[in-house]
């Protein structure tokens, strides 16, 4: 069936493009990049969550 | 930390996961739908044993799949976007989310994914009995999937079943089926599935009209018209309750949104219901403008629609900013001043908790719980932050309605004189059929930017503004991504159209 290995095709190239490529080198986790542990993340977020200005 | 918010770069942040969000739901609404479809074919075919209805259901099943397979996977790129651009928000709803999520990950992605291959490569290896219940997993199981990401969807508009953690900050659930079935959770899963119905239905139906207006495969689409256009209709009558439900729980749980989506600024007793209209787009909450250039109103429907009682006061925006006392009706204004002091007591908190003051660190905690409802908009600087894009909002509010109510009256249409065995001469009917699929899909689409867009400033409604959820990231990081998917989506869009559109035009004889 032609169309089916068209689409097993369009699966693989786009989860690799997402998971190989996307993932890794343009999505990193954030806090899990920047942060070692719970600690500094939770210490992070509150910093911003109570930040007193906001400049827009 | 980047100490200053970067509108742009949060605003290219949200651009991108509507751009993500939207692509998803080309895909998804069709798989909830047509999954259903392709089970009843099915279910006919077994009960038959005619070969024609096996046909039948094994073409629609093909077109499943292509959906199914260019849509799969697309809706973990918003959870990427979550741990990167939305770092702040993700911390402070792991908690919530977790549990719907793992839930859909363990149950329905699973049952999906098994009871999937058995439906698609099982054809003749497995008994026609296993092979139908397979099918209906599928349905059943796609179905569930929407269930627990609308109810991760549900908490974002309407946050409940749980407590804010002042040592982690981050919300904590307390009720997991206070979350689950929690009135706005039940009726976005109920509006966003039955449409899905609806839009397949119009899929179906199109398609068919397609064949008929071309002479082809004329007896597969007259009998894919009478079951779709059945589905269709019972679907379109589920969505018309279940679109009242989601009215007025917004009415009740969002009336900023509410007030948005009808364009009212100065609350009313007997509001009437904007049935269409052109925006005023110069109009600003607590001036003299009128809100709109043009009119057309159905008297007291609003206030019925909102409170189940024509007479009932319904809050426009300004009475939402600044607030109403006759009507007791607090304003963003208000809740602002609330809010510093919720943001106020917190740090207090954080203060008290290093230096050791826990006399102090509970003084706080106690203070925070009588102003943490108002937690979020402590972050706004001026009350008039708290109203979303009005005009967007009206307008998608009012392309689903007057689009969505067009399709009964064509489905109707087109199963009356299928059944009367002369719908193939009214070729009128059979174009205005092919037009509703795109008009389904701007329908939809249409609904989902009502929801979200509706629900700005906040990510999580009164608690967390988007400026706040963010990640500290440059704009150029966000726009590189944003530009990215695009050229993805596109390239994706373009395959899904072609492949279908071949597979459609080769008809069932091919498969």
């Amino acid at each position: 069936m032609k169309v089916g290995r068209k689409l097993w095709a369009i699966i693989f190239i786009k989860l690799f493009i997402m998971f190989a490529i996307l993932k890794v080198f343009f999505f990193p986790d954030y806090l899990q990049t920047n942060f070692t542990n719970d600690e500094e993340r939770a210490a992070h977020v509150f910093k911003n969550i109570t930040r007193l200005s906001q400049n827009k | 930390m980047v100490e200053q918010i970067d509108l742009t770069q949060v605003n290219w942040a949200r651009a991108q996961f509507a751009l993500t969000a939207m692509y998803h739901w080309i895909f998804v609404p069709l798989t909830l739908g047509l999954s259903f479809l392709v089970a009843f074919f099915e279910s006919i075919y077994v009960r038959t044993g005619n070969e024609e209805w096996k046909r039948l259901t094994k073409f629609w099943m093909t077109l499943f799949g292509i959906n199914f397979a260019i849509g799969v996977a697309t809706g973990i790129i918003l959870e990427f976007q979550f741990g990167t651009n939305w770092s702040n928000y993700s911390w402070m709803v792991g908690d919530i989310f977790g549990a719907p999520l793992a839930v859909e990950g363990i149950f329905a992605f699973f049952l999906e994914a098994t009871f999937f291959a058995v439906m698609f490569f099982g054809w003749n290896r497995v008994s026609k009995g296993f092979h139908l219940f397979s099918t209906w997993m599928v349905a059943f199981g796609s179905n569930l999937s929407a269930l627990w990401i609308l109810v991760a969807n549900g908490w974002m508009q309407f946050p409940t079943g749980m407590k804010f953690n002042l040592d982690t900050a981050r919300f904590e659930m307390q009720n997991f089926w206070e979350v689950l079935f929690s009135p706005v959770a039940i009726s976005k899963f109920t509006h966003a599935t039955s449409s899905g119905f609806l839009l397949a239905s119009l899929f179906v139906v199109g398609i068919s009209c397609w064949y008929l207006l071309n002479e082809r495969h004329q007896t597969m689409a007259k009998r894919s018209i009478i079951v779709a256009a059945v589905f269709g209709l019972l679907s379109a009558t589920y969505v018309i309750f279940t679109g009242d439900e989601a009215a007025y729980t917004v009415a009740q749980k969002q009336p900023m949104k509410l007030a948005a989506m009808e364009g009212l600024y100065v609350g009313q007793e007997s509001a009437p219901l904007v049935a269409a209209g052109l925006i005023n787009s110069a109009k600003l909450p607590g001036d003299n403008m009128d809100p709109f250039a043009l009119e057309v109103k159905i008297p007291g429907l609003l206030s019925l629609l909102a409170n189940r009682d024509p007479g009932s006061f319904v809050p426009g925006i300004n009475d939402l900013v600044f607030g109403n006392q006759e009507q007791r009706v607090i304003g963003a204004a208000e809740r602002i001043e609330k809010g510093k002091i919720a943001l106020e007591l917190l740090r207090t908190y954080k203060d008290a908790r290093k230096s050791g003051d826990q006399a102090g660190a509970e003084a706080a905690q106690q203070a925070f719980a009588g102003y943490k409802d108002h937690l979020g908009y402590g972050y706004l600087n001026s009350p008039s932050e708290a109203v979303p894009p009005v005009g967007l909002t009206f307008y998608a509010f009012h392309i689903m309605v007057i689009t969505g109510s067009i399709f009964p009256l064509v489905l109707l249409l087109i199963l009356y004189f299928q059944i009367k065995g002369n719908l193939a001469s009214h070729r009128w009917l059979l174009y205005l059929g092919i037009l509703c699929v795109p008009l389904g899909y701007v329908s939809s689409q249409a609904g989902w930017v009502l929801a979200e867009v509706g629900r700005q400033p906040w990510a999580i409604y009164g608690l967390l503004p988007v400026t706040v959820a963010n990640s500290n990231l440059t704009t150029g990081a966000v726009l590189t991504t944003f530009m990215i998917f695009l050229a993805i989506f596109t390239l994706l869009l373009v395959a899904e159209i072609s492949i279908m559109a071949k597979q459609i035009n080769i008809g069932p004889e091919e498969n």
